[in-house]
């Protein structure tokens, strides 16, 4: 095939400038390894600033209107005390840091970079220019978002979602250039995610390796592709959106400002019909994830394969017409939020089919506790709790009340945290000896684990019960309240909890780091897996494979096969005697 | 902990919304119990031990069908079950009583009553047991008029007159806060609404409403004279 022909072609021009330079074998690199690990360094990094920018919000909750150890030398006016202002421009970049430049290029950037070439066959990305140029666009982006923090007026302070007019008018918020290079910064990382997107999608039709059927591709690859896609549709609508804004902002437009004629609900129609595609951008690549280890480390063939492709097929498509359920009560005509309910109760229908068939993955398996396994099991339970608290909403009329309350904070964390993080964290263990060619320490991975597991619970289940009672989101200060001051002991719980959560990923960046330079050299193959990657060097190559890529003779999860001699059976190894009875 | 957290109800709805509320709680709870209880078991039995091999198995056609129509059919009733109560709360609102004025700004709630000038900040007086329509505007940005013991939220959008309705069955004074993000003071933007017996809201009315709004209370249903004049949002009834 012309595609095959075209590979071979670019292995062999790239074989004879093998030997590049520092700039283009470290920075300006077209290699898809070397691209995914930019991303990850770079999602890494804006954690550590989402991560904080969380704590101070928690500690104001806490303890509010007091001084905030470490601040002091940053709020120089105030002494380290959170201003109202200040706090809601924490809330507002911690979640915009954390859902655009920590999740989406750790899950979707760094580790679509790095499986789909290697789990489907290819030498690289289809266009591994547009491929460093979309990393590069993405990381401008994230220059210009740390930009707005140095401005006069601070930083965008009108929440993740910028509710206009809020948002639309620089009086009401005080904030004059955050919120438009809130808007630039989203509106580069909108095309960067573009040229991304596109990018996968190519690879992942036109350059599987022979024999590698839609139907014989990991899950993970699966889940990286339907991701891809949603990013193509969903994306372009927040950058047209944000670009309105930002015209409505300083081009003296109104499209969202009732002022000059704009409607406020157009800003939320278009935010949340990218909204709701993003939460499964962000989950659907950690449902992959899952869905790759748990068979590896419980040695068992993953539980409905197809059941499994094409319960993500069924979200990617129903989660264009679930969004509304975001708007329940924004004024919006309630018909069409009774029709919102019931598409949001279907797409509850595919995760409940996931969660079962993880079930039965684990259902009489071999389970062996490592660390990748154990993430990626904590991912299945916490992803089960943020699914079942999203059916309250789901119900418009109980949606009444804790809309815009605790409630859907604990909600969100759910299962951005608990699913989508501990699904990265999953991921890092699992990938990182093939991606850095050394083993992570298994105790500081344990520690990690533990302590993160322990207090994210502690920290984000007690918000549900004070959203219950009626804590609204993005306040300033609980104490404000009188029907809030009796529940004000579990706000301290959440802070202590917060922190410590904070505390226990001290173990993870020394694991990295310390892996990164002094681990054990990683095996080929250190799981016994048997998907294409691990049959590439660790790290692998340049164009990942020597002169020949491997051919595909069955599945990604032939685990203890009775008829094979190992209980793995990789999918490039050729069918002889018994083991070729199956596929 | 009996009533699960949530503040005392106090309107005629919000038995509704919270026998939903424990509805979905008693099915989540259920199902969390089973999907965590297997979960642990698997993850017990099937720990590694020597000399054990993982049972080789694809899936099962009959399992699958099994745990999609469960799941779904569960969600169907608790979408027909959820429908009535949104209706009659959003969609279909009763014949008034007493109609309120609220329009909300950076950052209060400004409340007039029909016939009458006097604009009260932050606070409401209504009688207790009478269908009180709320027409909700905003002069500058988004806010959410949530009153927690009512079960009661409904966003202020500006260049739009939303009606909406809450019936209280308990005399008292209920806070009345924002719940939508409106800027910097956000945090404290709330209100007071007094839900008065009938006779101490005649009283209060008589004091505080001038004699022209005393006239338009008694003469039953106010807001039929006013012609629904503005968008959808809560469709205007009769």
């Amino acid at each position: 095939m012309s595609a095959h022909a075209a590979t071979a072609h670019t292995a062999h021009t790239a074989h004879e400038h093998h030997e590049t330079g520092f700039v283009r074998t470290y920075i300006f690199s077209t290699d898809h390894k070397m691209i995914a690990r930019q991303f990850l360094f770079l999602g890494l990094f804006m954690m550590i600033l989402g991560g904080l920018l969380a704590l101070i919000v928690r500690w104001q909750l806490a303890w509010p209107e007091t001084a905030i150890p470490g601040m002091g030398r940053i709020l120089r006016e105030t002494g380290g005390i959170l201003e109202p202002s200040t706090y809601n421009m924490a809330f507002t970049m911690h979640a915009t840091i954390m859902i655009f430049f920590v999740i989406m290029p750790i899950l979707a950037g760094a580790f679509g970079n790095f499986c789909i070439p290697l789990m489907i066959g290819a030498r690289d990305m289809a266009f591994p220019f547009l491929n460093m140029l979309s990393f590069w666009t993405t990381f401008t982006a994230g220059l210009i978002m740390l930009s707005g923090f140095f401005v006069e007026g601070g930083h965008a302070a009108a929440g993740w979602t910028s509710y206009a007019p809020l948002s639309a008018v620089a009086q009401y918020t005080g904030v004059n250039w955050g919120q438009n290079l809130w808007c630039i910064s989203l509106f580069v990382m909108g095309v960067g995610s573009m040229m991304g997107s596109i990018n996968y999608i190519t690879t992942i039709v036109n350059m599987r390796a022979p024999g590698m059927h839609l139907f014989r591709m990991p899950l993970v690859v699966w889940s990286l592709f339907i991701t891809a896609i949603l990013l193509l549709l969903a994306l372009p609508v927040l950058t047209s959106a944000v670009a309105m804004l930002l015209f409505d902002r300083t081009l003296g437009t109104s499209w969202f400002a009732p002022s000059g004629g704009g409607e406020p609900l157009l800003w939320q129609h278009l935010f949340w019909y990218f909204g709701h595609p993003e939460v499964y951008i962000l989950i659907l690549p950690a449902m992959g994830i899952a869905s790759e280890i748990l068979p590896v480390f419980a040695r068992k063939p993953i539980f409905g394969y197809h059941a499994m492709a094409f319960s993500m097929i069924a979200i990617a498509f129903l989660s264009w017409v679930v969004y509304g359920h975001h708007m329940f009560v924004s004024g919006m005509s309630p018909a069409l939020g009774m029709a919102f309910t019931v598409t949001t109760m279907i797409i509850a229908v595919p995760s409940a089919i996931k969660t079962f068939n993880w079930l039965g993955t684990l259902w009489g398996g071999r389970i062996q506790f490592t660390v990748p396994m154990l993430n990626a099991i904590a991912f299945v339970s916490m992803f089960v709790i943020g699914g079942l608290s999203g059916i309250f909403m789901a119900s418009t009329p109980v949606d009444i009340y804790i809309q815009d309350t605790y409630f859907i904070v604990a909600h969100i964390h759910y299962v951005v945290f608990g699913g989508s993080i501990f699904g990265a964290f999953a991921a890092i263990y699992y990938w990182f000896p093939k991606m850095f060619g050394r083993m992570t320490n298994g105790v500081l991975g344990h520690l990690h684990f533990w302590g993160t597991f322990i207090f994210f619970n502690a920290t984000f289940f007690p918000m549900h019960i004070i959203g219950v009672g009626g804590q609204m989101r993005r306040i300033y200060n609980p104490m404000q309240y009188e029907f809030l001051q009796h529940q004000q002991h579990w706000n301290v719980f959440i802070t202590y909890s917060a922190l410590l959560l904070g505390v226990s990923q001290i173990p993870f960046v020394i694991n990295f780091f310390w892996s990164l330079f002094a681990g054990p050299k990683a095996p080929l193959n250190p799981w016994n897996a048997n998907t294409l990657e691990w049959t590439a060097p660790s790290p692998p190559p340049h164009l990942n494979w020597g002169d020949r890529i491997p051919t595909v003779y069955r599945g990604p999860y032939e685990y203890s096969d009775p008829d094979a001699r190992e209980d793995f059976l990789p999918q490039n190894q050729p069918p002889v005697g018994a083991g070729a009875r199956r596929h | 902990m009996l009533d699960w957290w949530l503040p005392e109800n106090v309107s005629t709805y919000g038995r509704e919304i919270d026998w939903l509320f424990h509805l979905i709680y008693a099915i989540t709870g259920v199902t969390f119990i089973l999907v965590a209880a297997a979960l642990i078991a698997f993850l017990i039995m099937y720990r590694d031990r020597p000399g054990r091999r993982a049972r080789y198995t694809h899936g099962n056609t009959t399992l699958e069908i099994v745990w999609t129509i469960v799941p779904a059919l569960i969600l169907v009733v608790l979408t027909a079950l959820s429908a009535p109560a949104w209706s009659k709360i959003k969609m279909s609102m009763p014949p008034s009583d007493v109609v309120v004025e609220v329009t909300a700004k950076q950052f209060n709630w400004q409340v007039k009553y029909p016939n009458s000038d006097q604009v009260f900040l932050d606070e409401m007086h209504v009688p207790v047991n009478k269908v009180v329509h709320v027409h909700l505007k905003s002069q500058d940005v988004i806010h959410s008029f949530f009153v927690p013991q009512f079960r009661m939220k409904q966003d202020a959008v500006p260049g739009r007159e939303i009606k909406q309705w809450f019936e209280v069955v308990k005399p008292g004074k209920y806070e009345w806060p924002c719940a939508e993000l409106c800027g910097f003071g956000h945090s404290g933007m709330r209100g007071w609404i007094y839900v008065h017996s009938p006779e101490d809201y005649k009283k209060w009315a008589a004091e505080n409403l001038t004699a022209k709004a005393k006239a338009a209370e008694t003469a039953k249903p106010a807001d039929a004279a006013k012609p629904a004049d503005t968008k959808p949002g809560g469709k205007a009834k009769k």
